[in-house]
């Protein structure tokens, strides 16, 4: 975007002390870690309104008081914890040379409309502040997992040589001890043979129901769609234990058939939501031309009506496959030990021995999630500029 | 005499069809059901490879041995019985007994012998504690420490966990009164012998509890056994419980800083049942796998991969070393003469008939 307002420099009594509140919350983390908050507190601030002093008017050459801050504060860093304290050092250089100048040549203001009081252009940066907290609450988890997944001792603990970046704290013998475990294997195979097989079965079944359930003239339509929803309602514990005495008299406890059944018992309510929603704005006098042109009902639907309903038929697949791979409680129930799925060995590895093969597993997952979602993306930009709806 | 002949000839026939009718009739395929973890690769590399080497069965490994209870209850009442051998509690043995939810055993009949000749009842001596319980293995809950957050005076005697002013920080206790309800009484003063008498009374349970309280603000309560392995090892916690095994594995294998505290250890033991009402195939299949699994050379080998003492008098000597360190078991015994200085026997009778009613006051004084 480009600059909206002319800037101008601010006051020092600004600046410092913004600089100085940041500095304050600075120094509350590493006063902290170190033994003391209030401490910290006042000597983040008093140093960060200090060095803003300094960047601002002893060094007239931004560049120069950026990457010295960076260095100042990475020997500094280095002193108090070694090879961490140099990357949290520079972290800090960095953040606090860019705020400084970022405050004093008054750029803040560059990048919203001139109109805006002085409440609203700080209204704007904290609501972006909160959106990035918010961030790394969700993202933080998931990111811890990563590193402690190549903790070369059985523990989910930051070890000390981990933290001093020696080789020696890490490990790939979690992710070996994941390809060369019978248990790990069987449970990616089960995964892998039973959640297509119940994703296509929902899939199926959901759509047919979605369709039947938009004709005008079905009886009943409401109550059938409750029941069918259901499973997505009820807790899953109550739909378990019922699945698992129902599915004993029948002999399905316990079986390949059993537990795919069950999964797309719980997989179809996904895809009649979301097929339900696509065939909302579907024209109804699209297939009675196509009757009326001669084509069969069963023409008709693979060619006019599914390939206009099929982003919600692969949404709902997609939620589906992901009820099916994540799930744990009905599959403890309905399975038996040789059905044991991924989640449930992660389950019953978390239980019985936290070991960190659970962590790296968990990163292989992510990665695979990432990967999916990527392609995901990438053929729906591709689809939607083959069809024109893009301007990219 | 012709009459003899052909009684012996007839009755040794019938015999030979038999075996030969039951190594036929064997299913193929069993399913083993365990704890987890260090002791789950005990059990596999002990008695789970060799039987399979052997038999060439198919053994389907499930580690549900924490809800056994529960599950059994649901599938025979579902009629429906997935599993063929089950690793339990002594606790749970009672009650899965009780309820007829476990076979009944004939030890002499269906146990092998003791190398020494002895007969398996006298083998197992009393670890034999229902018809339905097959011992295998003599383990302790007792407590770990970090050496390096105790000072200079490591802690000797159960009651250092009440003393939170020589011992400042977190300790880890089991979420169920088992255990800690009998610490409670006995460092409150309560003589050993005493302790079950007492706690049959609802002021023996209120006492326990009121010690429980001075420190229950210092407590980290955990479910199951890796959870104070991971305290300690975080240093989270100073002292915590759990089974002797998992504190060796904390020590010995991964070579933590933290030491063992046998003292007031709580001897329990731990074997297998099988479920009442498998078909005529699978019970064969399983009691032919109890044979092997618990004769005197099994129980000997478990003892190399994990610190639980056999329940055989006849494994006791042919305990060896560590299959991977070396280092000789014998000492890491919760049943060594110098551990066993100060042991507390579990009474599971008591356990069997009060759980259920200390259980809930135990819960809802957590919640407190």
């Amino acid at each position: 975007m480009a600059a909206l307002t002319p800037i101008s420099r601010t006051k020092p009594v600004f600046y410092l002390s913004v600089v100085a509140a940041f500095g304050a919350l600075a120094g509350l983390f590493v006063g902290t870690a170190q033994g003391s908050g209030p401490l910290g507190i006042v000597i983040g601030a008093i140093a960060m309104a200090a060095v803003a002093f300094v960047l601002t008017t002893v060094i007239s050459n931004e560049r120069v008081g950026r990457l010295g801050l960076m260095l100042l504060m990475a020997i500094a860093g280095w002193m108090f914890g070694g090879i961490p304290g140099i990357v949290v050092g520079l972290a800090f250089g960095w953040f606090f040379a860019w705020l400084s100048y970022w405050l004093y040549e008054g750029r803040y203001r560059a990048k919203v409309p001139p109109y805006l009081t002085g409440g609203q252009v700080l209204w704007h940066y904290t609501f972006r502040v909160i959106c990035g907290a918010i961030f790394i609450f969700l993202i933080t988890p998931i990111l811890v997992v990563m590193p402690l997944s190549f903790n070369a001792e059985n523990f989910f603990t930051f070890t000390p040589e981990m933290l001093r970046f020696d080789p020696a704290g890490y490990s790939l013998k979690h992710y070996r001890d994941f390809f060369s475990n019978q248990d790990w294997q069987n449970a990616v195979r089960n995964s892998i043979r039973i959640a297509p097989a119940a994703t296509l079965l929902s899939v199926g079944f959901g759509t047919l129901a979605a369709i039947g359930l938009s004709q005008p003239h079905m009886p009943f339509r409401r109550v059938i769609m409750a029941i069918l929803i259901s499973p997505m309602i009820v807790p899953l514990i109550i739909s378990a234990a019922g699945m698992y005495f129902f599915y004993s008299r029948i002999g399905l406890q316990g079986t390949y058939l059993g537990v795919v059944l069950a999964h797309a018992a719980l997989g179809i309510p996904f895809v009649i939501i979301t097929v339900t929603a696509t065939l909302v704005g579907f024209d109804n006098s699209l297939t009675r031309a196509a009757a009326n042109m001669g084509a069969s009902p069963v023409r008709t639907f693979f060619k006019v009506q599914m390939p206009l309903i099929l982003p919600g038929v692969i949404s709902g697949g997609l939620f589906a496959f992901i009820t099916s791979f994540d799930e744990v409680v009905v599959v403890l129930f309905v399975g038996s030990a040789g059905q044991k799925t991924l989640p449930w060995q992660m389950f019953t590895g978390l239980r019985e021995q936290i070991s960190p093969t659970i962590l790296a597993v968990a990163t292989l997952l992510v990665g695979i999630s990432i990967c999916l979602l990527t392609t995901l993306e990438f053929l729906r930009r591709r689809s939607e500029r083959l069809r024109g709806m893009s301007p990219s | 005499m012709k009459l003899t002949k052909t009684l012996l000839a007839t009755s040794a026939l019938t015999v030979a069809s038999g075996m030969a009718f039951a190594d036929a009739h064997m299913a193929n395929e069993m399913t083993i059901v365990s704890w987890g973890g260090a002791y789950s690769n005990s059990q596999q590399k002990a008695y789970n490879e060799p039987y399979a080497e052997k038999t060439g069965v198919k053994i389907i490994n499930d580690e549900s041995s924490a809800d056994a209870v529960a599950k059994l209850r649901a599938m025979s009442e579902a009629g429906n019985v997935s599993w063929d051998v089950v690793d339990v509690t002594a606790a749970d043995s009672f009650r899965l007994c009780d309820e007829g939810l476990a076979m009944e055993i004939n030890f002499d009949e269906m146990l092998a012998k003791g190398d020494d000749g002895s007969s398996a009842t006298d083998d197992f001596g009393g670890t034999l504690i229902n018809d339905c319980f097959i011992p295998q293995i003599v383990f302790s809950t007792t407590f770990g420490y970090r050496t390096d957050m105790v000072g200079d005076t490591p802690p000797t005697s159960v009651c250092s966990i009440f003393d939170t002013e020589a011992y400042p920080g977190k300790r880890a206790l089991e979420k169920r009164p088992i255990g800690n309800m009998e610490w409670a009484l006995l460092c409150d003063g309560v003589e050993k012998e005493a302790i079950y008498d007492l706690l049959e009374t609802p002021e023996g349970q209120q006492q326990a509890l009121d010690k429980l309280a001075t420190i229950k603000d210092d407590v980290i309560w955990w479910n199951a056994g890796a959870d104070t392995p991971q305290l300690l090892a975080d240093g989270e916690v100073v002292i915590g419980s759990t089974y002797n095994g998992r504190l060796f594995s904390v020590i010995e294998e991964q070579d933590q800083p933290v030491a063992m505290m046998w003292d007031g250890q709580m001897f329990d033991i731990d074997g297998w049942i099988i479920p009442a009402g498998l078909t005529d195939e699978r019970k064969a299949r399983a009691l032919d796998y109890i044979m092997f699994a618990t004769d005197t050379q099994r129980l000997a080998d478990q003892a190399k991969y994990i610190s639980y003492g056999p329940a055989r008098a006849s494994s006791a000597p042919l305990v060896g070393k560590h299959a991977d360190l070396g280092i000789d078991m014998a000492q890491h015994m919760p049943t060594d003469p110098a551990n066993a200085t100060n042991v507390f026997n579990f009474n599971y009778e008591f356990w069997a008939d009060y759980r259920d009613d200390i259980d809930a006051k135990f819960q809802a004084w957590l919640v407190q």
